[in-house]
């Protein structure tokens, strides 16, 4: 690929502000300054929630709500990247729990810790692929695809499993959801490890500048020379690849595979992504803001664990939640042209 | 261009070696099944006319039901005198329907159904019934005595009782004053759920003590997780903890370890090996269970075999075999769980 394509395709790309005189401020402009309403609902939250319970505002329970959003919040890295890219990925959920459970079964649990991790990584990239090519190659609707891809993904990991919880029984593995450095639980910085790299690759690479242009339009994208089918199935991969980091945290937060793990979870990842400002219709949208949306639907939980609330008023407050982002955030846009 | 063909090839190569070490990785050969069960007493082992059961179950989700599945079937090879036909399992109710109903037609001699829904499988109990095959309704209780012939299950209000009259006694035994009693549930609005949560309730008041912080989880290992380290948070100090079901459990307990957490004592619900090894090392927070074994399902399958020979229960008086079997939940702790270890089931 040349440099004058990246170059033709970087204009769609524009969607931070041109102006952005150091990393910093443009990360606050292009990803906060977007997910102003956001960031009031998390503050707001704060308050409510240093208002009702006396342990809300500790270090533990910040990293308890920290802790708690990694694994939901690696996945939506990978779904804002498909999401941007005009796509949409509904398997991501038990994509990682067919990892978890192949990661964990006796055969892998007896070559040790890094297979594992390798196993994990492996079927969680391989179903991204074959998400990506049938997508990208076989011309089939994603939502098709991916949906198919939930569906046999379940299957699978309750075929592998015979449906039964599969104890981890690698020390290592146990031991990275009780590792702490510094304090902070290990499973915290690969949250961060992994949002940090997804940044810097949607915002700072070429790779990234094709997604919002493949995203904003395909067609174009053509036209000026992009691959726009390998690059969707790399999407999808990415995507995979996210679901196969999820399920080595989720099998050490749980210590089990199961084919139970990630029940609806590709519902919770599209909600961060949309009430972080990110267009369902692709070419648009921040990692940041997708970010911030998994911290507000954690902080959400935790709020009403932490107040003896039961869990059915708490998705009626999510479901509350994501209309009034949307809103805000189209009133937002009308506003500022 | 050749860089490129070999660049495909390599993947490609790479592409099918990861395949095939993938593949090499699906085994899971468990330990031997050490499905729950026991050669009947008195003179019910002695062969009868031969018979044919049928048996339905919903697909397993959970531990707990693929359990009852596999003692089902072990229990039926114990007898040479029954032929067990066993319908593929489902989730979905018509599917369930439409199973069965083929038994039915089949005309086996008597049917062991635990049904996705209780109610909405009654008129198919009847149904069955009122084509001369007796039903025995396993656990999920149908709306209408008429749409079987007995019933056998557990007592999720005793549950609640045992759970709360071991953290009762546990407590009063330290001296704890205003304990704080913490209890992660199952699915919320399930009735069994409820019927855990009230006998919960009533044992611990008449210790005079009450349930503090409370959550529902979901009956799964990552649902046990993350409300146990919400549940943590909420409460700095808890004097004992129940919680529902074994199969969360791993997840609860997993919160606990990561929190760092062991002050109180905790009591799982169900009775899995999983949890009963726990217990049995001593080395958790967990040091009892209170049992819902699906053992029951093992002893559905005798009943089954019993009713369709016209026979009654070998060390019971009467004639015929008992309209409801309504199981005791036992407490299980260090002290008795190698009774009941070959009655676990593994997650």
């Amino acid at each position: 690929m040349s440099e004058q394509t990246t170059v033709s395709a970087e204009p769609m790309a524009t969607e931070e502000p041109a102006a952005g005189p150091s990393p910093w401020s443009r990360l606050f402009l292009g990803g906060v300054g977007h997910n102003l309403g956001l960031v009031a609902v998390l503050a707001l939250l704060a308050v409510v929630g240093v208002a009702t319970a006396d342990t809300f505002a500790t270090t533990a329970n910040l990293l308890t709500i920290l802790t708690s959003a990694s694994i939901i919040g690696v996945i939506t890295v990978g779904a804002t990247f498909v999401i941007i890219g005009g796509g949409i990925d509904l398997s991501v959920g038990k994509l990682m729990a067919l990892a978890s459970v192949w990661a964990t079964t006796v055969a892998t649990q007896s070559f040790g810790p890094w297979v594992m991790v390798l196993c994990a990584l492996a079927v969680g990239a391989a179903g991204g692929l074959l998400n990506g090519l049938l997508i990208a190659y076989g011309r089939i609707v994603p939502f098709i695809v991916t949906l198919a891809m939930l569906i046999s993904a379940q299957g699978l990991a309750e075929r592998i499993s015979g449906r039964r919880s599969q104890i981890v029984t690698d020390p290592t593995i146990a031991a990275i959801a009780t590792t702490r450095l510094l304090g902070i639980p290990l499973l915290v910085y690969l949250f961060a490890a992994v949002v940090a790299i997804g940044w810097v690759v949607l915002n700072r690479t070429t790779f990234g500048r094709r997604t919002f242009a493949i995203g904003g339009n395909p067609e174009a994208a053509r036209l000026a020379g992009l691959d726009v089918r390998r690059h969707t199935a790399a999407l999808y991969v990415v995507s995979g690849l996210c679901c196969g980091v999820a399920a080595i945290m989720i099998a050490s937060l749980t210590t089990t595979g199961s084919s139970t793990h990630g029940t609806l979870y590709e519902l919770d990842a599209i909600a961060a992504v949309i009430i972080g400002g990110t267009l369902l219709s692709g070419g648009r949208g921040t990692l940041v803001g997708s970010i911030l949306g998994v911290l507000v639907f954690t902080t959400i939980t935790n709020l009403f664990v932490l107040n003896n609330l039961d869990t059915d008023v708490q998705n009626i407050a999510k479901g509350a939640i994501i209309v009034a982002a949307v809103l805000v955030q189209a009133r937002a846009r009308r506003s500022t042209p | 261009m050749s860089d490129h063909s070999r660049r495909g090839f390599l993947s490609g190569a790479l592409g099918i070696g990861a395949v095939a070490a993938l593949t090499a990785c699906t085994s899971n050969a468990a330990p031997a099944n050490n499905a729950a069960g026991a050669a009947p007493a008195g003179d019910n082992a002695e062969p009868g006319k031969p018979v044919t059961i049928g048996f339905s179950c919903p697909a397993a989700d959970h531990g707990w039901i693929a359990a009852i599945a596999a003692n089902a079937q072990a229990q039926a090879a114990r007898y040479p005198d029954v032929t067990f036909e066993a319908v593929n399992p489902t989730t979905d109710i018509t599917q369930q329907i439409a199973a069965v109903d083929t038994l039915i037609t089949k005309k086996v001699s008597a049917l062991v159904i635990l049904p996705n829904d209780g109610s909405q499988l009654t008129a198919l109990g009847r149904k069955a019934m009122d084509a001369g095959i007796p039903v025995i309704n396993l656990d999920r209780v149908f709306d209408s005595p008429l749409a079987y012939r007995t019933w056998i299950g557990g007592d999720n209000y005793g549950m609640g009782v045992a759970a709360g009259t071991y953290i009762g006694e546990q407590l009063k035994a330290k001296g704890v004053s205003n304990p704080v009693i913490g209890e992660i549930a199952g699915i919320d609005n399930l009735p069994l759920t409820q019927d855990r949560s009230r006998g919960f309730v009533d044992a611990l008041s008449s210790y005079g003590y009450s349930v503090g912080p409370r959550q529902a989880a979901d009956f799964t290992a990552q649902g046990g997780q993350r409300i146990a380290a919400n549940l943590l948070q909420a409460a700095p100090r808890l004097d004992a903890l129940w919680n529902h079901d074994d199969d969360q459990g791993i997840g609860v307990l997993a919160a606990i370890q990561q929190a760092g957490r062991g002050e109180f004592l905790m009591v799982g619900g169900a009775g899995s090996a999983n949890a009963m090894r726990a217990i049995k090392a001593d080395d958790t927070v967990l040091k009892a269970t209170v049992t819902y074994s699906p053992s029951m399902a093992s002893s559905a399958v005798a009943l089954a075999r019993l009713v369709a020979q016209n026979r009654g229960m070998g060390d019971l008086v009467e004639k015929e075999v008992p309209m409801s079997l309504t199981l005791a939940s036992a407490t299980i702790t260090k002290d008795n769980v190698d009774t009941y270890l070959p009655l676990g089931f593994e997650s």
